[in-house]
């Protein structure tokens, strides 16, 4: 038997009877996770340290005896090494796993343990699960049903504590529901550095409560919810609105920053209802920041563009393209993209204007200051899928100053924008209206006042696609909610132009479609497909454009290539 | 496949006066002629309904003349024909019922929907819902056959129940608030 022997810096351990090979020092839960089991835990999170307390990952743990005089391995019988079981359970959230460790997670003493531990943890907590937002998602309850007695022997009264104490402008706390598991104050502690919370009194009165004077209002407030293993801290935009149980989760993408957190949109019946975030170790790990979570209210924004218009007038669909189709055809067009569309809008936004022979083609940037975690200091989300796909070949610009020449010399008499507002990117009133503006976006602004043709677009939730982030990683996003009644999708609408035009890509009309074009055509997309591309993301080679200044500073997971500081020095 | 062709037997001449047929049914006519009636003259008369039968699901208070539901929408999520829509909101934190967190803001079931299965009475938590002994139902057009929570509450009125979950714990809390 090899157990316990190193091999390629690796040991072996055996996890009820089986043998797992895995890095030592290896994370006991989080292996017994890896391999599709359970070891169910409360206060243990993997983003945040051991606090230990719940006692609910209780296992039997056993390690080769070693002889102390020679220090070999003590062999029984059989010439197998001989396993010592340590007397009592210990916790697997504080265990770091060593050569030839043996783990029993189902014994009936590692159940007894867990039958104990939730009988202690439901005897003060209130069994309003009816009103409790966390039902569903309810640790809890998940643990009650798969490990508990079933039934409680506790007759006594339970301790009253606060109920819908305001804890932030975003979090609610119920101190009866709390099972004092920590999760939220190590968060607040080693994550935000913004150290609010606290427990006061003792025993069964230990309370959760913010620091006298303070609140819990940084801009992560709500990942606390979301680690939250029972209802006891709850979002209060989400409170009460919608049972869990109903959302359907779609896997998404915040458009927040050009950090590119990885989100799960939950929706009923066409309706979203909030964001949490989903986990990627190599980009926003568990978290995702507040103000992510609120931009679903912009699906319902009342300036929201749902007709088709032509000169302010609402027509058919498809007047507004032929009226757009005839604008597009002169010699003096000019494009401006967003960072905000996604790779396969610019793929076929640049092929529309390659097809329209553009003057200029220019991108509005977005900067301001990121926080350097989750929010980095450029607003759009796919700036590089821009430069990936040869839409610009430099970074945006706040103010577009070579476009207001160009239309103040006469060079360009229509401009075709997609969701930027150019009154604020330096394109005054007065400039815009010497020229004419086809606006294709999903929200109205100063650009789509002026236009003579204006096209609906769908926003982030109704339509599916990738962008590419700060670390040139591929991420899809998936469609949550349909758009509004008769809006096209932002991709029908520009190969339609296309189609119009005479164009081959005007068949792309989904983003599979495009991908199987994209793929084979541009060197640093090889052999991706839409289908295919894996939930994490793919990272891309930007070597191409390490001598870009690019604005973005230090955050989660990311570091600016030294190349860039170079360039801008 | 063979096909083989049955002879009808030609009727007696008894048979085809028809006469005993006819005194057979005049037989059983004059019997229940003289039996106790089991007509019910609807709509004046009703019937008799039994414990546990399954009428229109109502929404019902408690003694005090509470809500007892807490919109947890199980019933809606249990429905089969999904005839029941529910939006919840959260009660205000002052005042004399500053204990209850959470009621219905619009409860609306479909009557056209409702096929009477009673499954939203088995697994309301707070036993807020019950089909009753109502069972006859009828409207004007398909909106007037969406019952709102105040219809709902009106055909539902007040049924004892042995818990007064509210007033315990409201008790429990005053309790709590002296020590």
């Amino acid at each position: 038997m090899s157990a316990g022997k190193v091999t390629d810096g690796r040991i072996d351990v055996f996890i009820d009877g089986e043998k797992v090979r895995c890095p030592p020092g290896t994370n006991l839960i989080d292996l017994v996770e890896g391999m599709g089991k359970e070891i169910p835990h409360y206060c243990y999170h993997p983003k945040l340290s051991v606090s230990g307390n719940c006692r609910m990952c209780l296992v039997e743990l056993g390690t080769p005896a070693m002889d102390r005089e020679t220090g070999k391995p003590v062999l029984d019988e059989d010439g197998a090494p001989k396993i010592m079981y340590f007397p009592n359970p210990v916790i697997a959230c504080a265990t770091r796993l060593t050569s030839g460790m043996r783990v029993r997670t189902q014994s009936a003493k590692v159940r007894e343990c867990r039958e104990a531990v939730l009988e202690f943890l439901l005897i003060n907590h209130p069994l309003d699960c009816p009103i409790c937002d966390q039902a569903g998602e309810c640790l809890l309850q998940e643990f009650a049903t798969d490990y508990g007695r079933g039934y409680s022997r506790f007759i006594e009264k339970k301790v009253v504590k606060p109920k819908r104490t305001v804890l932030g402008p975003r979090v609610m706390l119920d101190d009866e529901r709390c099972i004092l598991c920590s999760r939220c104050v190590r968060f607040c502690q080693e994550v935000v550095e913004d150290d609010v919370l606290g427990f006061v009194d003792r025993g069964t009165y230990t309370t959760l409560t913010c620091y006298p004077g303070k609140q819990l209002e940084n801009n992560y407030s709500l990942n606390t919810v979301d680690i939250c293993p029972v209802g006891a801290l709850t979002s209060r935009d989400f409170r009460f609105r919608m049972r869990v149980w109903f959302l359907k989760e779609t896997p998404s993408i915040c458009t927040e920053s050009s950090v590119g957190v990885n989100t799960l949109v939950g929706s009923r019946e066409g309706k979203v209802y909030r964001i949490t975030p989903r986990r990627n170790d190599g980009v926003n790990d568990t978290w995702m920041s507040d103000s992510g979570r609120a931009l679903y209210k912009r699906i319902e924004d009342e300036n929201r563009l749902i007709d088709f218009r032509v000169n302010r007038l609402p027509v058919r669909p498809e007047d507004a393209l032929s009226e757009a189709l005839r604008r597009l055809q002169g010699d003096k067009v000019a494009f401006v993209g967003s960072g905000q569309s996604s790779v396969e809008e610019h793929f076929l936004f640049n092929c529309l204007s390659r097809a329209a022979g553009s003057v200029l083609n220019c991108l509005v940037s977005r900067t301001r200051e990121g926080d350097g975690f989750l929010i980095s200091n450029d607003a759009n989300p796919n700036v590089r899928g821009a430069l990936c796909l040869g839409f610009i070949d430099t970074l945006p610009e706040a103010n577009l100053t070579g476009l207001a020449e160009k239309i103040n010399r006469g060079e360009v008499d229509a401009v075709v924008v997609h969701n930027e507002d150019l009154t604020t990117a330096g394109i005054g009133r007065s400039l815009l209206e010497k020229v004419e503006v086809i606006y294709l976006g999903s929200h109205g602004n100063g650009a789509s006042e002026t236009a003579s043709v204006v096209i609906p677009g769908l926003t982030v939730f109704e339509k599916s696609g990738t962008f590419i982030n700060q670390q040139f990683r591929l991420q899809k996003f998936l469609q949550a909610v349909p758009g509004p009644p008769g809006v096209l999708d932002d991709l029908v609408t520009i190969s339609r132009l296309l189609n119009l035009l005479g164009k081959d890509e005007g068949r792309l009309a989904t983003p599979a479609a495009v991908w199987a074009v994209l793929s084979r055509r541009l060197k640093c997309f090889e052999g991706i497909s839409f289908d295919t591309l894996p939930e994490t993301g793919a990272l891309l080679d930007g070597s191409a454009f390490r001598s870009l200044p690019f604005c973005e500073g230090p955050s989660l997971h990311f570091e600016p290539e030294t190349g860039t500081v170079e360039a801008r020095a | 496949m063979a096909v083989k062709i049955l002879k009808r037997r030609p009727l007696s001449l008894l048979e085809k006066t028809y006469l005993p047929q006819i005194l057979i049914g005049l037989k059983i006519t004059l019997r229940n002629l003289f039996r106790p009636s089991v007509t019910l003259q609807y709509p004046e008369e009703r019937p008799d309904i039994p414990e546990g039968y399954r009428g229109v699901p109502t929404l019902v208070k408690d003694a005090n003349g509470r809500e007892k539901c807490v919109a947890c929408q199980l019933c809606e999520f249990v429905c089969p024909p999904r005839a029941i829509r529910i939006t919840s909101r959260e009660l205000e934190t002052g005042g004399e019922d500053a204990h209850i967190e959470k009621a219905p803001d619009e409860f609306e079931i479909d009557m056209l929907r409702c096929i009477y299965c009673g499954y939203c009475q088995e697994v309301c938590p707070e036993e807020a819902i019950w089909l009753q002994d109502v069972f006859s139902i009828s409207g004007y057009s398909r909106e007037a056959m969406v019952f709102d929570k105040e219809k709902l509450y009106q055909l539902g009125g007040t049924l004892p129940d042995n818990h007064f979950k509210w007033d315990r714990k409201k008790a429990e809390e005053e309790a709590a608030k002296r020590h």
